[in-house]
């Protein structure tokens, strides 16, 4: 068993990226306070049944995601798999004006097109099949097997869910720049 | 050496870094010298790039360091409370 000092210093570094996912998940700046706090809750609970030497973050992460499912998601009201269309692959890209031969780099033209605010509802309003992969994978930074752990879904699933959840952002990018007529129909 | 498709097929697990060594320098090898798929893996890297920054920490309320603080040392409570 880890030492308790030891283990609420290193639970308290992941203070922010819990309440960052939190309010991610939640949209709200309240509930993602009570998530938060419940999860640490229950990690000093579980404290004991904690290994030294395995992923904390890993861990505190799983306890948030599971207390979210498990109290929040009821709250939430997003889009179900169900609903949305299949995107073809590269969607984006296929429709972005040619990088080529511009000056802009592909980081600036992305940049100037779409405000943070946008990328992020684009990403809090997937379904949550998608979204949690994508807040573990592309804003933490697990890997797909950590991730794979955390939600406690196959591998193959979570490649295929951050797949089409990418391709569902990408769609609802493409919304927003060209209802704003940011960028013209390529067809 | 991998053609366009089978580069393309592995993008995501490239970007993810998800991909044992030889396979990435055999993609490598193919993305040198094809500027069509350089600039597919160029514009999904900053796709995340962006994705990662507009998700960028937000700052902890001071309330919520506290309420945290408080949860410190709870299953000793516990253990006083059902003793």
């Amino acid at each position: 068993m880890a030492d308790r000092n030891q283990f609420s210093t290193e639970a308290m570094q992941y203070a922010r990226s819990l309440y960052s996912t939190a309010l991610r998940m939640t949209r709200n700046a309240s509930d993602a306070e009570d998530l938060v706090q419940e999860t640490y809750l229950k990690a000093f609970r579980s404290f004991g049944s904690f290994e030294e030497g395995t992923n904390l973050k890993a861990w505190l992460f799983r306890i948030l995601t599971n207390t979210f499912i498990n109290t929040y998601r009821s709250k939430q009201r997003r889009p179900q798999e169900s609903d949305l269309g299949s995107v073809e692959d590269l969607f984006l890209y296929k429709r972005l004006p040619t990088l080529a031969g511009q000056s802009d780099s592909a980081e600036e033209q992305l940049l100037d097109l779409f405000p943070a605010a946008e990328v992020r509802a684009a990403i809090e309003n997937l379904p949550e099949t998608f979204l949690l992969p994508m807040l573990l994978n592309d804003v933490e930074g697990f890997s797909y097997k950590e991730v794979a752990d955390i939600l406690e879904v196959p591998i193959g699933t979570v490649m295929s869910r951050l797949h089409r959840g990418r391709k569902t952002m990408q769609e609802a990018l493409y919304d927003y720049a060209s209802k704003r007529h940011l960028i013209s129909e390529k067809d | 050496m991998a053609d366009c498709n089978e580069t393309l097929k592995e993008l995501d697990r490239f970007l993810d870094n998800e991909l044992a060594s030889e396979v990435i320098s055999d993609l490598s090898s193919h993305l040198e010298g094809c500027v069509d798929c350089q600039q597919t893996f160029e514009f999904h890297a900053e796709l995340r790039n962006i994705v990662k920054l507009s998700a960028k920490q937000e700052p902890m309320p001071n309330s919520l360091i506290t309420r945290i603080q408080e949860c410190f040392g709870t299953d000793l409570q516990e253990d006083l409370d059902n003793s």
